[in-house]
């Protein structure tokens, strides 16, 4: 290996590029896909039969189709009806939709967890069904879920890497391009490992730490 | 029809990987969980790192470190061991949390009760806790099998030729990857539901064998 620091040093503005259109895309996903997980959830406790069936399968394939097929499906498969998209915007769509699909489970359990007598008192005190869900229902169900809503955002941003495969250049297509370029994959590859992990390892545990909280609370 | 068998050709590729990779975690996860919940604070910390480590690396990474980054001078590799390795790799660090999860979840009366009967450190782990904090982690273990099924999609990239590679194939001879990878995603959907079913009752069954 004849990487010197300078090298590496030399690569890091590329990376951190790349680094930048990570969190871009895991921001554009969470942004669009939380509250699809919301309507997701919402939907599938729906009296109305075919919403509830449309919303079921659509969590249900969300979440039975990896994230990679998803992509491939939208940037390759997408265009032949007629929706041409830039890797960009593939890519914040499949994750969206991924996102969307895992996190209406997340917000449906939070939904759950609020005791029965929340709904009951609501419905004693006159509340239309909105304005049960708006003040009573949500305000509690959604603070449930955040713990782990957070934990997913963790693993978005991880998943960013597979748009590697639609040439979008985050931050694993930056140090595979140096690879390819400097035939020096390993340090390259090594460099944007520990970009992911600088990220990644803080996040978890404020992650945990937010479930202690929130466990703490939760058991009083 | 022909299409069809074209991406099932890469299902006993995807099949072989997970498997490989799932035996590799449930062996390796264990030692690494009970040196998670070692005693000594130098042992848990550095296994509390790995694991740490290991998980906050996204598996697509790894995969490329392990064979464009050790493939390209240091040894060669063949893309189905680099995945194996670095799935297996994975998973032993992801078995190894569910199987803490499922020694938290077992009654510290039990651990009592085995001192009690005066059993052996050894005897109380692996004749009393073991059995019963293995039952605990099997749906989780069974929900993450499903997962690492999905996540070795990622080894097409690397040129396994399973279920995605093959996909991509299709996709690239015929150009119409919505009908190529809309299959994919079919047979991946419909190899998780007996997994899930399997897991959903086995689980029944066990719980009715754990302390409470």
């Amino acid at each position: 290996m004849d990487v010197s620091l300078a090298d590496i040093a030399a690569w890091l503005p590329d990376l951190t590029d790349g680094l930048t259109v990570s969190l871009i895309v895991t921001a554009g996903s969470l942004l669009l896909g939380i509250p699809l997980g919301l309507l997701l959830a919402l939907g599938v406790q729906a009296q109305w039969r075919p919403l509830r069936g449309a919303c079921l399968a659509f969590v249900e394939i969300g979440r039975g189709t990896p994230a990679l097929v998803l992509l491939q499906f939208v940037y390759f498969g997408l265009p032949a009806v007629g929706l041409t998209m830039t890797s960009y915007a593939a890519a914040i769509l499949a994750l969206a939709c991924n996102t969307g699909a895992y996190t209406s489970e997340i917000i449906r359990a939070g939904l759950q967890s609020v005791p029965h007598g929340q709904r009951e008192a609501a419905t004693a005190i006159g509340l239309s069904r909105l304005d049960e869900l708006r003040y009573v229902l949500l305000p509690q169900g959604l603070r449930i879920a955040v713990p782990a809503l957070l934990g997913f955002s963790i693993l978005i941003f991880q998943g960013t890497s597979l748009c590697f495969v639609v040439a979008l250049p985050e931050l694993l297509s930056r140090a595979y391009e140096i690879g390819s370029t400097t035939f020096e994959y390993f340090p390259a590859l090594l460099a944007a490992a520990c970009l992911y992990a600088v990220i990644c390892i803080p996040a978890s545990i404020l992650v945990g730490a937010v479930e202690r909280r929130a466990g703490h609370y939760s058991r009083r | 029809m022909s299409d069809m068998l074209a991406i099932l050709s890469g299902l006993p590729w995807t099949m072989a990987l997970t498997a490989v990779a799932l035996a590799l975690g449930v062996f390796f996860g264990v030692p690494l969980a009970l040196a998670r919940r070692s005693r000594h604070a130098a042992v848990w910390l550095a296994a509390a790192a790995v694991i740490a480590l290991i998980r906050s690396i996204p598996p697509l990474v790894w995969l490329f470190i392990l064979f464009f980054g050790l493939g390209t001078g240091y040894i060669q590799i063949s893309p189905f061991l680099a995945a194996a390795v670095a799935f297996g790799l994975i998973a032993t660090a992801n078995m190894a949390e569910i199987y803490r999860g499922g020694l938290m979840a077992i009654q510290h009366g039990q651990w009592d009760a085995a001192e009690a009967l005066g059993l052996s450190r050894f005897h109380t782990f692996a004749d009393v806790v073991a059995p019963q904090a293995l039952r605990v982690s099997l749906p989780s273990a069974a929900s993450y099998a499903i997962g690492l099924l999905k996540d070795t999609a990622t080894a097409s990239t690397i040129g396994v030729m399973e279920l995605t590679f093959q996909a991509n194939q299709l996709s690239q001879r015929t150009f119409s990857g919505l009908y190529a990878f809309g299959i994919a995603a079919a047979i991946y959907i419909l190899i998780s539901l007996p997994v899930a079913w399997l897991a959903r009752s086995a689980d029944s069954y066990l719980r009715t064998k754990v302390a409470r």
